[in-house]
């Protein structure tokens, strides 16, 4: 594959901290730690995946990223330009470069907008071209995406789920983006809807040079399209590496846990499962140290001293784990 | 597999229709049989609207007022539990019969305690009194895999996480020893690594109480992982019905096809994924004929006749004018 090593996007130490208000004079009693310091760097032209239960801060590391939140401590540098403390109005003019696709289809479109004006409003925000250009233009993208014709006066109501992502998915490339972040973009499709779905967003990528960052908890769907993958465990990065090596070589104990938890739609396919115990704790006292030292099977005393920090064990394989590789996946994972 | 059929539950011409705002009757569930033998798992499998849920409440008649059921029988052990009083379709709830639902959240009642909930349906069809039936639903939960049974009994349910909710249901919905249980997905709303625990969990107890389970999923994945039997539904009908082997290796249904090849996988490499064109079809406007001829890639003017059911070997059967050939699917290179 060809990858520029151009990054695209870069966080260190990225923090997202939400406040805990209660009584009469909202005072804050504590914060739910969402991103708690994730450094990662995105290259162009890249689909990354960050993967993770719910409550893990994918979500939020996605919206901090495109600071839909303000972080709470760290940096984010978007080409080169560090972007953490910029003022709204260049802000705004970045924001044509980096467009979200959201999960649900029915909440994230404003259900008394046609989808003309729905994937125009973009363009007339960033006064690009005239205003009949611009109706050419969302003419032109609601077709692309796959959409039947008259389809610009219509609303949202008036379309399928499948649909209504489309015109999800035709609005954030309006303004030619050069990063989307898609947060469970497919999630709430059926699954023969879904496949339609994922195909579009990969050619749509090709079309327009697009670097993605897929937010999913769904591993099987990140496994189909990412070329980087980051698992996420209360609020931290625990593992990052190429789809290949995450799924056949996994280091940290929790991702060996994760993938083998997916089930896999074969009968005849045997799995070494690992099932953990217990639930994921919350985000607000997470676990001291390693963070993952409550549900770990392969626990040591030191886990609960020390946190383990994300660091590169073999070539591009990040790993926060004092015992890297000590579970492994594949001693029962091949068929009969 | 045996031919000792031992059916505890058999299905036949199952029809329920809703009525919409207008006044039209539309048929959500169309002409659906199927039964179910002592001890298996029989996984019902659909995409949304296709009247899986739908089928599951109407066999203990627990549609809402909107929902009628417009033809068929429910055979329970020679009783026709559609044409039973009422007072007879209760006692056999929760006794004989039990149901878990998707969203633990929403299926128990915020402003009871778990124990009472537990031991509600204790009290009513047996015969024990208050304080057995609350030690035994303390057994129940350790049996689940609660910690600190006897605490969580005078918990009101918000204080569990979603996981435990759904293993208190669990325990809730064996604590009669039922000989079937009717699972409506029963991991969707929970995360991968707390849906394996369940699972798990369901299978465990299976083999204990040797009940029936009715799987209903839209996950393959799942059913591959449960399922001794499959039920493929689309747009109110049974479309393909086999069991494991046959559906995964040998399905003849263009759309039981479809449906495997969109899946993206996590034992296969990279690449486009194979998708069936267009939507999934509203129930207010089934196609006409075949209700997947206008998605099916096998479509000729044949399909807009009904197809009638044919039956290709052993428990394998299809609805279809064209079944695809026998040839052995989804080997995966080494």
């Amino acid at each position: 594959m060809r990858m520029s090593k151009h990054s695209i996007l870069e966080a260190t130490k990225l923090k997202k901290y939400f406040p805990i208000q209660t009584g009469l004079f909202r005072r804050t009693v504590g914060w739910v730690r969402a991103v708690d310091g994730v450094s990662l760097k995105i290259y162009q032209e890249e689909t990354f995946g960050v993967v993770g239960e719910s409550g893990c801060g994918k979500s939020t590391l996605g919206m901090t990223l495109l600071r839909l939140h303000e972080p709470s401590g760290g940096s984010i540098v978007f080409q080169g330009k560090d972007i953490t403390r910029v003022g709204f109005s260049h802000l705004k003019k970045l924001r044509r470069e980096f467009q979200m696709i959201f999960q649900d289809p029915f909440s994230s479109l404003n259900p008394r907008m046609r989808a003309g004006s729905i994937v125009e409003e973009g363009l007339r925000v960033h006064k690009i071209s005239s205003a009949r250009q611009r109706t050419k233009i969302t003419r032109e993208l609601l077709e692309r995406v796959g959409l039947p014709p008259g389809s610009y006066r219509r609303f949202p109501h008036e379309f399928s789920g499948g649909q209504r992502q489309r015109v999800g998915i035709a609005r954030a490339l309006a303004t030619h983006p050069l990063l989307i972040v898609a947060d469970e973009a497919v999630s709430a499709l059926d699954v023969s809807v879904r496949a339609q779905m994922l195909n579009l967003m990969l050619d749509l990528k090709k079309d327009f040079h697009l670097t993605y960052i897929f937010v999913s908890h769904d591993l099987s769907v990140v496994k189909s399209i990412c070329n980087r993958i980051m698992v996420m465990y209360l609020g931290k990065g625990v593992e990052m590496t190429n789809t290949t090596k995450l799924f056949t070589k996994p280091l940290h104990p929790y991702t060996v846990a994760l993938i083998s938890a997916v089930p896999v739609p074969d009968p005849d396919y045997l799995m070494n499962r690992v099932i953990l115990d217990g639930d994921v704790p919350s985000p607000v006292n997470p676990p001291p140290a390693c963070r993952f030292h409550t549900r770990c099977p392969v626990k040591q005393d030191i886990c609960e001293q020390e946190e383990p920090l994300l660091e590169e064990k073999e070539p591009g394989h990040f790993v926060a784990c004092h015992y890297p590789g000590s579970l492994d996946l594949l001693e029962g994972g091949i068929r009969q | 597999m045996s031919v000792m059929d031992n059916y505890i539950l058999q299905v036949h011409g199952l029809q329920v229709t809703f009525t919409d705002i207008e006044r039209n009757e539309i048929h959500v569930v169309d002409g659906v049989s199927f039964s179910i033998k002592q001890g298996e798992t029989l996984a019902l499998v659909g995409e949304s609207g296709c009247g899986k849920s739908v089928t599951s409440l109407a066999l203990l008649r627990l549609l809402d007022g909107n929902g009628r059921i417009r033809g068929g029988n429910v055979l329970w052990q020679g009783r026709d539990i559609l044409s039973l009083p009422l007072r007879e379709v209760r006692s056999l709830r929760g006794r004989e019969i039990a149901m878990v639902f998707q969203e633990p959240s929403s299926a128990l009642n915020p402003v009871y305690t778990i124990g009472d909930q537990i031991t509600e349906s204790m009290l009513r069809h047996q015969k024990v009194s208050p304080a057995q039936a609350k030690k035994q639903a303390e057994e129940m939960l350790r049996l689940v895999g609660i910690p600190e049974p006897r605490k969580r009994l005078e918990e009101y349910p918000h204080a569990l996480s979603g996981g435990m909710k759904q293993r208190a249901m669990i325990a809730m919905a064996l604590s009669c020893r039922p000989r079937l249980l009717i699972a409506d997905e029963p991991t969707t709303s929970l995360d991968v690594t707390i849906q394996a625990q369940i699972l798990e969990l369901i299978k465990e107890l299976q083999k204990r109480f040797h009940m029936a389970i009715l799987l209903i999923t839209h996950d393959l994945g799942i059913v591959a992982n449960m399922a001794d039997r499959i039920l493929i539904m689309y747009a109110g009908k049974v479309v393909e019905e086999g069991n494991k082997q046959d559906i995964f290796r040998r399905a003849a249904h263009p759309y039981t096809r479809g449906l495997l090849n969109s899946i993206p996988r996590m034992d296969q490499a990279k690449g486009t994924f194979a998708s069936i064109p267009g939507t999934v079809p509203d129930p207010a406007h089934f196609p006409e004929g075949c209700r997947f001829h206008n998605r099916c890639g096998e479509f000729t003017e044949t399909c807009l006749s009904e197809p009638g059911k044919i039956h290709l070997e052993n428990e394998h059967f299809v609805l279809c004018h064209y079944p695809l050939g026998q040839k052995t699917l989804g080997c995966r290179a080494k």
